[in-house]
This record gives structure tokens, C-alpha cells and sequence, in this order.
């Protein structure tokens, strides 16, 4: 072990840092051909997307492993993403396609987030309420529950008016390669949001990491913390939804190479981290895919494929301890 | 003073801790002591408000567990649980240095540091202080556990077994520490423990609970006796006056 455990925190932070700046000096530069005034505005627009995309995904990942105690679960594999599509697909059902379509959609995001925040808690409480509460099994529910949500979309959209149908996927088709560009704003605040609540209780969150009871013993407001940090995530996770759609295993990979990275538990050290490594990954996989390989694959297989595998090695090795 | 008025606490249709009420004032050690299943750690857990008593109260100098800011109570009270396992790679300086959390909220200096090394020397982990919890043995990881309550420097310091995983050196070394802490002015040890002859040996004051209720309350010379033996906890044996220590010897 390295006894200059701080300068290498540093060091790790400063490298991912720079890794980030170049991917996104390399999206907006690689290629470029014709006018920079609409190179820089296309493309500032996207990159700006995908960065804000990365922030939140990294920042509610690791906020949500702190909340569950654990490195496995993320809000995306319990489903929660699953669960912002079916408010969008039932508040579409609901209003029908012009209604819908009439009402400014930042309007409509805010209403589906706050629905989010309702719901989310309500299965969070669902799940983790108790004392013995059983990971494997809290694995499963959350991936029955994805399930659930899913089919439940599905069904709504077979069984919806046609006319409806297109107004929805015209909402919900949103991928790493098209981006609904109203929503970018209102998802960058949301985060510069979520960013000031979080920040002065970074020293809490890391307390937390000792478990509930212990954090109550040093002072902590363990149920206030979860609630507020809960009301964060699922405000994180209905940005980055709305932005590019589900992800399922990209916040497991960056949070848990973050981990791996950093030495420490300590949030001030790790969220930076996770959050540049969730910005390389996003924008410089983009552009990789973009520029290099011709669109030939989509990221979102990519990152979901070798997450998956990372989910279950760590599935593997946390059930052979 | 810690003062526990009539607590209950039911799990489902068993009561746990049955009409509970003690005065713990200033000072020494004081030995919770019962077969398992006596209610012993619910009831540290409800006085450290880890845990909710169905009805009754707990006063930690006046004031409310259940109302007091944890902030506030944090600083008076510390505990330690049986529990010892964290889900995140911490080293032993870390994880001792949250016992600072209520008096520096995260933002250490010189003195805080300075009292994370004391408390980590007084268990005698100095030597590994740098080294990650998941690669100690239980007993070392338990005593990092008390370095961080030692840390914390409160004026009620709670155990639930402290001595789980501890060879005898070393669960007399704590014992030893617990004698020490428990005779600074102003400070109270009050630790469960399984070892009748440690209770004996290191308490000022033995409370004995069975079934919920506490059946027994007073220094050892009166509390261990035969009949503790016979009623409480089942077995035959002898209590043998040495040096005027109290020890139990169980018939073969």
C-alpha cells in the first residue's frame, strides 16, 4: 500500500480530470468538416447532453450505493429508469397524443419528475424497509419490478391510439445518438441542482458509509439524509432518462471503477471521479463510435454489455466472500 | 445519569424488553449481564436511540434520545454494536477517525488527529494502522470498532459484547481499558457481557435481565451468587471467594 494515500487521490483525480477534458477537445474537434459556427453549436449541444448524461448517471449511482450499502445495485438495475418510461408512457395514454404534444414539454418533464420522486420512494420504501433486509433478494424484486415496468410500458403502448403512439416515441427514442434538445437545460440545472444539495453533505454521506445504525450513534439524521439523498437520485435518474433513455449498466461500471480507482470512501474523492470517468466513457466512447467506426455499433450496447459483465463478476465474487 | 423509565419493546408478540426502568448516574462500569435472548442489546439499542421503545423513556442527562438532536447526543453518548462489518474498504485510522464525526463534522485538525492516534495505540493497533478492515482478524477489526467509541470521547460510553472474537489477552486488555475509562472523572462504561467471571472481575455494578426484565441489580459481591446461577441462567456451580473477587466454578 502506498503510504501517500492523499497525493494519490489527487493524482487519480487529476488524470481522470484531464482524460475528460481531452474526449470532449477531441468530440468537438475530430472530423470536422464545413462552417465551425454550426460545427461548435451541433456538436457544443450534444456534448453538453452527454456530459450532463455522465454527471447525473455517476453522481446518482454512487449516492444510491451509499443510501443501499451496497456496490451492486444502482437505481437503473432496480428498475427505476423502467419506471420514468412508464410515467411517461401513461402520462401520454392519459392525455392523448395532442394533448401532450400541446403542453411545452419541459412542463411535462417537470410534472414526470416529480411523479418520479413520489413512486421511487414509495418502491425504495418497498424494498429496503426493515432491519434484515436480504441483498440477493432485493436484487431480484428490483429486477422483477424493471420487468414489470417494462411490460406494463409495453402494454400501454399496444393498446394506445396510434396518433399517440408516434407523439411517445417521438418522446422516448431519445438514445446517446439523438438528443431532445429542449430538455438539455432543464436536465444541466437539474443537476447543478442536485449538485448544491448534495455538496455540504458530503461529510455525512461518508459517515453513512459505516452503515444506519453507526451514522445515528456519531449524530447523523439518518432518515432525513436518506430522504433528501433519495429525492436527488430519483431526480437524477429522471434527467438522465429523459435525456438518452435507459441505461442499465452504466453507472455500475463507472461508480464501481471509481472504487476501485480511489483508495478512499471518502464522496469528495470519489464522486469527482466517478463523474470524469462517466464523462470519458460517454464522450470519448461517442466519439470513438462516432468518427472512427462510422456509427457501425451503438454505445449504449457497448457500455451495456461490458457493464453487464462487471455486474456479474461482482455478483460472483461479493456471493463467494 | 441515564434515566430509562418503564421501557417496552415488543417484536411481534414477543415482548423483549419488558417495563424496563434503571438510573445509570455518573461514573465506573456498570456489567448488563442475562442468558441469550434476555433483551440485553435491545435495550442498549433503545437507550443509544438505534432503536424505538414501543412506550417509556430514556433521559441521557435530561434530555430526550428521541428528541435530542443526534448531533447533540453524539457527543454525550457513544455505542458500540455486535455487528462489525463495513461494506466499504476503510483503513483503521478512517474508520477511527469517524468517531471525531460529532465534534469536527468531517473537517479534522491537528487535535482530532492527534486523539485517532491515541485512541488506535490505546487498543494497540498502531503498528496497523494504515492497513484495510476486511484484512484483519475479528478481534483486531473489533478492537478498531472501540478505538473509534474511544475516539468519540463520550460521557456514556455503550458495548454490546465487546469481547465477541477476543482471546483472553486481549479481552482483559479491554476490560483493562473499560476499568480505566469508566474511572476518569465524569465518564460511565456500561458494556454486555457474557462472561459472568469478567463482570465480576471488572463491573462496579451488575444488572441482570432475564426475559425482558431486569431480576437483579447491585455490586458483584451481591449479585453473583449460587442462586443467579440456578435461577437465571440454569446451571449448577459454585461461586468461590478469592481474594475477594467473586468466581464462578461450573460442576463438570
Amino acid at each position: 500500500m502506498p503510504p501517500d494515500r492523499p497525493r494519490s487521490a489527487r493524482f487519480v483525480m487529476v488524470v481522470v480530470a484531464s482524460l475528460a477534458i481531452l474526449s470532449a477537445i477531441a468530440f468537438m474537434t475530430i472530423g470536422a468538416k464545413g462552417p465551425w459556427s454550426f460545427i461548435l453549436a451541433h456538436r457544443g449541444m450534444r456534448l453538453a447532453a452527454l456530459v450532463t448524461v455522465a454527471y447525473a448517471i455517476a453522481l446518482s449511482t454512487v449516492l444510491f450505493q451509499t443510501l443501499t450499502g451496497n456496490r451492486i445495485l444502482t437505481p437503473a438495475v432496480m428498475g427505476f429508469d423502467a419506471l420514468f418510461l412508464l410515467l411517461q408512457t401513461s402520462l401520454v395514454a392519459a392525455l392523448g397524443g395532442a394533448g401532450a404534444g400541446a403542453i411545452d414539454p419541459r412542463l411535462l418533464f417537470s410534472v414526470e419528475c416529480l411523479a418520479m420522486v413520489g413512486l421511487s420512494g414509495l418502491l425504495f420504501r418497498l424494498l429496503f424497509r426493515g432491519e434484515g433486509r436480504n441483498l440477493p433478494l432485493v436484487v431480484l424484486s428490483g429486477l422483477l419490478f424493471g420487468a414489470l415496468f417494462r411490460s406494463l410500458s409495453s402494454f400501454l403502448q399496444r393498446i394506445m391510439d396510434p396518433n399517440d403512439f408516434l407523439v411517445l416515441q417521438g418522446r422516448t427514442f431519445a438514445s446517446f445518438n439523438v438528443v431532445d434538445p429542449a430538455l438539455i437545460g432543464v436536465a444541466a440545472l437539474l443537476a447543478v441542482a442536485a449538485t448544491v444539495i448534495v455538496l455540504p453533505r458530503l461529510a455525512e454521506l461518508d459517515v453513512l458509509v459505516l452503515g444506519r445504525d453507526r451514522a445515528t450513534g456519531l449524530g447523523v439524521d439518518t432518515a432525513r439524509l436518506s430522504a433528501i439523498v433519495f429525492a436527488v437520485v430519483a431526480v437524477l435518474v429522471s434527467a438522465s432518462t429523459a435525456l438518452v433513455g435507459p441505461t442499465t449498466f452504466f453507472g455500475l461500471l463507472v461508480a464501481n471503477l471509481a472504487y476501485l480507482l480511489i483508495p478512499s470512501a471518502k464522496h469528495a474523492e470519489v464522486l469527482p471521479v466517478a463523474i470524469g470517468l462517466a464523462i470519458v466513457t460517454l464522450v470519448g466512447g461517442q466519439m470513438l463510435l462516432e468518427r472512427l467506426l462510422g456509427f457501425g455499433t451503438a454505445l449504449s450496447i457497448v457500455i451495456d454489455f461490458v457493464g453487464g459483465v462487471t455486474f456479474l463478476l461482482i455478483l460472483f465474487r461479493s456471493g463467494r466472500r | 445519569m441515564i434515566e430509562i423509565d418503564k421501557i417496552c419493546k415488543r417484536y411481534g408478540d414477543t415482548l423483549v424488553v419488558d417495563t424496563v426502568s434503571l438510573a445509570i448516574p455518573h461514573g465506573g462500569v456498570v456489567g448488563i449481564v442475562g442468558p441469550n435472548g434476555a433483551g440485553k442489546s435491545t435495550l442498549l439499542s433503545i437507550i443509544s436511540r438505534l432503536m424505538k421503545s414501543d412506550s417509556g423513556s430514556v433521559l441521557v442527562d435530561g434530555l430526550d434520545v428521541t428528541k435530542t438532536p443526534g448531533r447533540e447526543l453524539a457527543r454525550r453518548l457513544s455505542v458500540m454494536r455486535q455487528e462489525n462489518h463495513v461494506a466499504a474498504r476503510l483503513t483503521i485510522r478512517d474508520l477511527v477517525a469517524f468517531g471525531r464525526f460529532p465534534h469536527n463534522r468531517g473537517r479534522p485538525n491537528r487535535d482530532d488527529q492527534e486523539r485517532v492516534a491515541a485512541a488506535i495505540a490505546f487498543v494497540g493497533l498502531d503498528a496497523m494502522a494504515d492497513r484495510f478492515l476486511d484484512q484483519l482478524s475479528g478481534g483486531q477489526r473489533q478492537r478498531a470498532f472501540v478505538a473509534m467509541a474511544l475516539a468519540q470521547d463520550a460521557d456514556y460510553a455503550l458495548f454490546d459484547e465487546p469481547l465477541n472474537n477476543l482471546d483472553i489477552h486481549h479481552a482483559v486488555s479491554m476490560m483493562r481499558l473499560f476499568r480505566r475509562m469508566g474511572d476518569q472523572p465524569g465518564k460511565t462504561v456500561i458494556v454486555v457481557l457474557h462472561d459472568l467471571n469478567v463482570a465480576a472481575t471488572y463491573a462496579d455494578r451488575i444488572v441482570v435481565m432475564q426475559a425482558g426484565r431486569v431480576v437483579g441489580d447491585g455490586p458483584p459481591s451481591e449479585i453473583i451468587t449460587r442462586s443467579l446461577l440456578s435461577d437465571v441462567f440454569c446451571v449448577e456451580g459454585d461461586v468461590l471467594d478469592i481474594e475477594g473477587r467473586r468466581v464462578i466454578s461450573v460442576a463438570p
